[in-house]
Order: C-alpha cells, then structure tokens, then sequence
C-alpha cells in the first residue's frame, strides 16, 4: 500500500478511536469503549508492522520512508512540513508503542471495567498513542514537540484521572508543572540549534552535526545539545527533575504501564538517539547525560529498597533503568540504549500489569507488607511476574541480561565510557535485583500476610492473556541483538540489533583506549560480564535469605541503618527540598505581588478610572434633562460665546 | 408739518438694531415662557425679526434675492403655525391647559 496512506492511517486511527469515545464519554459501557479504543490501536499496530515489513525489504543503505502531508509553518527561512518519517529508530518506536499499547488497551478492558468513567479514560489512552506517535514520527523538533507536548497532557489528564481525590489532582499538576520546567529548555535548546542550523528538520540536523568534537562548554551544539538533554530529564524523571514520576502512580495502574513505563518516559532516550551526530559532536554533553543517568540509576534504585507501595517499587526502578538508558547513551552506546529502552517496555510493561492485576485481585490493595502468598491466589500473574523479575535483574538469556550487559559492557570499553560508569551501572543492577527480589518475596512468596477479610482471585482472562504475551517477550526479546561474545558459541547468531541500527547510528571517533583493549576484548568481556551477573545473584540469593529464609532479618539491618533508612525512605527529602528552595518562595513571592502590585496597585488604578469617567458621566448627565428650553438655552448661550469670541478677535 | 427729513437718516444699523432687538425678545419668550401659544407667538417674532433683517439687506445691496426668502419663511411660519396648533389644541383637549410640560406624556 501506498506509504503516505499507510502512515495516513497510523496516525489518524487513534484520532478517531478518541473521537469517538470522547463524545459520548459519559457512556459506562465499558466493552464497547474498550472494543472502539483497542481496536483503533490495533489498527496502527497492523499499519506499523505493515510498514516495518516494507522497511526490511529495503536495501540497508536507504532504509527510510518519509512523507509530506503539508506545510505547516512557512515564515521567512522557517519551514516546518507536517513530515513523517519511519526509519530504523521510529519503525521499532512505532512497534513498540502501538503493539505494548495494545496489549495494555486491552488489559484495561478488564481493569478498569467498574469505572463509571471508562469511556472517557479509553478517549485519553487513545488521544495518548496520537500523540506519542507524532513524538516519533515527527520529522522536525517541532514536529516532535507537538507530541511532547501532546503527551505530556494525556499523562497530566491520565494521572489526575481520579481527580476527585484531591492528591491525584496535585500529582497530576505536579507532573505537568515538572515536565514545563524541562519544556522550556527544550524550546531553548531548539532555538539554538536554528540559529545555529537554519533548519529544526532532524535529518538534516544530522547531515550538519559537526563531524570534529566540539570541546568547548559554551559551543553552540554542546550548549543546544544540553538544553534538549534538561527537556529529556523532565519528561524522562532523571535527576533533578525525577520527582513527578513516583507520584505519578497516582493514576490507573494501565497507564503506569502505557505511559509511565513502556513509552512517554522514554521519549528523552528516543530524542537523543534520534539526533545522535549532534550529541556524538558535544563530548560534554555526553558526559553530563551519562553522570546523571549514572547518578539516578544508583539513586533512584537506593530508595527503590525501602519503599512498600508496590508501585512505587516498580516507579522508582522505573526511573532507575531510565537512568541506565541515559547511562548507555551517554556513554555513545546509542543501540544498547536502544535496546535497554524496548527490552525495559515489555518487561516493565509487564511488572506494571502485573501489580495491576495484584492491585486489582487484592480490591485495591497495595502495600506489599498486605501480601505475602499470592503465588497461590494469582498463578498466572505470579509466573509472568516471574518472567519479568528474570528480565529486570539481567538473568542470563533473559532480554534483560542482553540489553543491561551491553550497556555495561559499553560503559566500561567504550571511548566515552570509563571504570567508574561500570562501577555506577553494577551498583545500580545490584540494587536492582535486590529490590526486585524484595517485591516478589513480599508479594507472591513466603507466609501470607492478607487481611482474612480480603479474598484475592487470579485476575480474568482479558488481562491474563496481555501479561502472557508481554512475559513471552521479556524472555525471548533480547535475542534480536545478542553481543558477539556470546553468540558465537550459541550457532553463531548474528546481533541484528546492531545492524539494523548501523546506518543511522554515527560511530564515535575512536581514540586510542580501543587500540590497546582490542588485544584481550573478549575475555575482558567475559569477565565484565562474570562479575556484574555473580554479583547480581548473590545480591537476589541475599535479598531472598533476609525475606524469606529468616524475615527478621530486614527489621535488624533497618536498625543498624536507622538514620540513614530514614533518609532513604524519605527520598533524600528531595521534595521537600524543592518546596523549601524554590515552590514555596515562589509562592511567597506571588503571593507578595498579588497582595502589593495587583490588589493595591493595578487593582486600585482600574477602580480610579472607573470613578474618573462614572464622575465625568455624572456631571454630563445633568445637561441631559429632557428640557426643551433648557436645550435651546444652551445653543443660545454656545452661539453668544462663539460669536462674541470670533467678534472680539 | 411733520419733519420728515430724519426718515432719510435711518440707515441699515437702525434695522438691524430693531431686527435685533425683536430676535432677542422672541428668544427671551421661547426660553422662558412655558405656554405653548405665547411660545409660539415668540417663534413668529423670532422668525419675522430675521425678515427684517433680510429685507434690510436687499433694500440696501439692491439684491431683491433677500426678499424673495423672505416670502419663503414667511410660508414656512405658517405652515409651522398650522401644525403647532393643531397640537396646542389636542394637548388642550387633553389636559385643559396647554403648558408645554405636557409634551413629556409623548415619550415612549
């Protein structure tokens, strides 16, 4: 089929989903909001395929299908095209976001199927996938910005869905208020980059990007390139903006999983992958990028331990992989990160889906030290959980492993790279497991610690089915991009994910670290790997002895570290640090002018004139009186005055 | 014998001034009296000072133009005449009394 057509349908077919649930979003009918919704979703997961198929069979070189719908913007030398394009990065995207958007669509059906408001949620979810879709097929920044944007307020409405309740309502403003702080960078960053340019089209960006590093702090592509990078932080929940997400729990689990795990939060990882040369060109951004997402993949993963709401256990690894994304691509591991952002859609997806259908099951239960047992309530979403902690903790053949051991393996080795990454990158896999490991023992294992009123039931199959497909992906998605070392010895599979990805993906120049690690490459890899998975077990085995071998233990340990625990399990008091430096003098400050500038000042201006000119209609009033003689008493007096003036000249 | 040579001093000031003289008096009448008749009578003054005037001139320019409005105003007063009391005459039916003050019942 013709291309234009094909993306045409792709793009307009969750148009008409949110169409059509929107008008009658007061509809309780959930199975034919569910059935309008996931099917418009269905249909762009075909178009996607579709045009993933038709993107496979051509030759490598020029993989790329653009189309033009029509000029958006023509000013002056500005000239913003509503184009799309799928190419070897937004083709995967594409894949990912309507196919786990499916499964997720269909998941809510069952979830969310005693919500008076379920129609209106399902116009969201599809307005959502619009949305995300523009953010990936967008051919300009601005393009992408739309989506960026558009995402942004699906997430805001999505997480606020509930809005009765007055702290969803402020997460969900918390959300977007966050993601503004980060939007703003990114609209500098932007301007930037035309001054710099002439052009925000990413192709041709990329065409431009300076092939020769830019050393300098202040460059034009280092100081855009840093900008972009403080907008991804916002809508990626990196430090220092990663509040929003934990908080963002607040909306229906299914959107966790849609937006705030499997696609929106990624959407920082796909920007910077897509401008890859830029970036490639600013080596101090790329520093930056990869110290943060280092620095909050250990951080956000620390107090991922001590937290007992279950999802924001899984929020808070949430935004540590996202820091191990940004860890990769930082380090130049464009394709690991690539790979780490869609093997982490499916298994993440999955775990999301999975506390779901524990939330669900448990009747809105979701402190984990409730639990306890489930294994024997919830096989199914006990064994996909299973696939899923598997993947997370880097198992070895697991899609987690796959994606997790390149990232390290390219923090240590690659020429942006260096020891201190790699150690940052164990640290965080190491908590990881053990948090994970945590999560299951208190949920699905050892003695039950259920209310004996609450009686949890395996969850229907509408939202079975999703999590088994989604914990079948999680075990077999590494396999399209298995490391050379290991596939070698396993028939020589080749890494399709490294080919696939190579034409759009620009190399590093090579410095001299490679030259002389080239010699022993593989057993230091082995090694790398050896470690980083011996560790990872030992620290799962430790997390599995203090939950269920001796369950006291974590009570001892919490004693041992008391003020620290404490620390952590306040988040570092991040936020309220944030209100005690910055929201509440803002508010003191507005709050200063709205008192003293517009009640005493612009206030009390507006009132004078209005009694200036009400006086002046008074005086002129008492001229209008209906008297005849009065009137012609004026004209009278108006002429002698006239006359007498033009006489007495 | 009457002494009649003083009839050939009177210049066109003398008009004037007796032109002006009944202008100011009718404009004294239309602002100050309230009875619809002595109003009108008051109009008519105004009106025939202003004739004055204009006969004055023609008589003095040699331009019987003056004149001719003349007859033109003098047509118009009566037409205006005719109208105003034929309003006077229902306002006294109406009220036994033709006090301009009654004209306010006509506002809508």
């Amino acid at each position: 089929m013709n291309h234009q057509i094909l993306i045409a349908i792709l793009l307009l077919s969750p148009v008409v989903g949110f169409l059509l649930n929107g008008v009658r979003f007061k509809s309780a009918n959930y199975v034919l909001a569910g059935s309008i919704a996931t099917g418009a979703v269905f249909v762009s997961f075909i178009c996607s395929v579709l045009l993933f198929l038709d993107l496979v069979s051509m030759p490598a070189e020029n993989r790329r299908i653009a189309v033009e719908f029509f000029t958006w913007i023509a000013v002056d030398n500005l000239k913003i095209n509503a184009g799309f394009v799928v190419d070897q990065i937004s083709s995967i995207m594409i894949l990912i976001i309507t196919g786990v958007g499916t499964l997720i669509h269909l998941f809510s059906i069952g979830y969310m199927h005693h919500d008076k408001g379920v129609t209106k949620y399902f116009a969201y979810l599809n307005l959502f996938i619009f949305n995300m879709l523009i953010l990936v097929l967008g051919d300009s920044l601005l393009t992408m910005f739309v989506g960026w944007e558009g995402v942004g307020l699906c997430s805001y409405l999505l997480i606020g869905f509930w809005f009765s309740d007055s702290a969803k309502a402020a997460a969900g403003m918390k959300a977007f208020i966050t993601n503004r702080i980060g939007d703003a960078a990114f609209i500098i960053g932007m301007f930037i980059l035309f001054m710099t340019f002439g052009t925000l089209n990413m192709h041709e960006l990329n065409a431009l990007a300076p092939t020769t590093i830019e050393a300098s702090w202040l460059g034009a592509v280092t100081l855009a390139t840093l900008m972009l990078f403080i907008g991804a932080t916002g809508k990626s929940a990196q430090i220092p903006l990663y509040v929003w997400l934990p908080d963002a729990m607040a909306g229906p689990t299914p959107v966790s999983a849609l937006i705030h795990a499997a696609t929106m939060v990624t959407a920082g990882v796909y920007m910077i992958i897509r401008l890859n040369p830029l970036f490639i060109a600013a080596p101090n951004t790329m520093f930056v990028i990869a110290t943060i997402g280092a620095a909050t993949a250990v951080m956000a993963a620390i107090i991922g331990l001590t937290q007992y709401d279950i999802k924001k256990v899984l929020a808070y690894s949430t935004v540590s992989q996202l820091g191990y994304m940004f860890l990769a691509v930082g380090v130049g591991a464009f394709g690991a990160g690539m790979m780490h952002l869609m093997t982490h859609a499916f298994f993440k997806a999955l775990m999301f889906l999975g506390s779901g259908s524990v939330i669900h099951g448990m009747h809105e239960e979701q402190d984990i030290r409730k639990m306890g047992g489930l294994k024997k309530y919830m096989p199914i979403t006990h064994f996909t959980f299973l696939m899923g902690w598997l993947a997370i903790i880097g198992f070895p053949l697991f899609s987690g492993f796959f994606s997790k051991d390149e990232i390290l393996w390219n923090a240590f080795s690659s020429p942006r790279g260096g020891e201190l990454f790699w150690i940052a990158g164990v640290i965080g896999a190491i908590l990881t497991a053990f948090y994970m490991t945590r999560l299951m023992a208190l949920t699905f294992w050892g003695k039950s610690r259920l209310d004996s009123k609450v009686h949890p039931h395996e969850s229907s199959l509408i939202m079975t089915i999703p999590l088994m497909i989604l914990a079948i992906l999680s075990v077999v998605g590494g396999f399209v991009g298995v490391p050379h070392v290991i596939g070698q010895y396993l028939g020589h599979i080749p890494n399709f994910w490294e080919q696939w990805l190579e034409p759009v993906i620009r190399a590093i120049p090579a410095n001299e670290f490679v030259a002389t690690h080239a010699a022993d490459h593989e057993g230091l890899e082995w090694s790398l790997m050896g470690t980083s998975v011996a560790l990872v077990m030992i620290s799962a085995l430790t997390a599995f002895y203090f939950y269920i071998i001796k369950p006291g233990t974590s009570e001892k340990v919490r004693k041992i570290f008391g003020p620290v625990y404490n620390f952590v399990n306040h988040k570092y008091f991040v936020d309220e640090f944030y209100f005690a430096a910055v929201i509440n003098p803002i508010v003191k400050q507005s709050q200063n002018l709205w008192f003293y500038v517009d009640v005493h000042f612009i206030d009390k201006m507006t009132y004078w004139t209005a009694d200036i000119v009400k006086g002046g209609g008074r005086v002129a009033k008492s001229f209008q009186t209906g008297n005849m003689q009065q009137y012609a008493m004026y004209i009278g007096v108006g002429i002698v005055v006239v006359l007498s003036f033009v006489l007495m000249r | 014998m009457l002494e009649t040579s003083f009839l050939n001093n009177i210049g066109l000031e003398h008009y004037l001034v007796l032109s002006a003289v009944l202008f100011s008096l009718g404009m004294a009448g239309v602002l100050l009296r309230r009875n619809l008749i002595v109003l009108m009578m008051s109009i008519e003054l105004m009106l025939n000072a202003i004739n004055i005037s204009f006969v004055a001139f023609s008589k003095f320019n040699n331009n019987p133009e003056g004149q001719v409005m003349v007859f033109f105003v003098m047509t118009i007063a009566a037409a205006e005449a005719a109208v105003g009391l034929a309003l006077a005459v229902s306002i006294f039916k109406r009220f036994k009394e033709v006090n301009i003050r009654f004209f306010e019942h006509l506002k809508g």
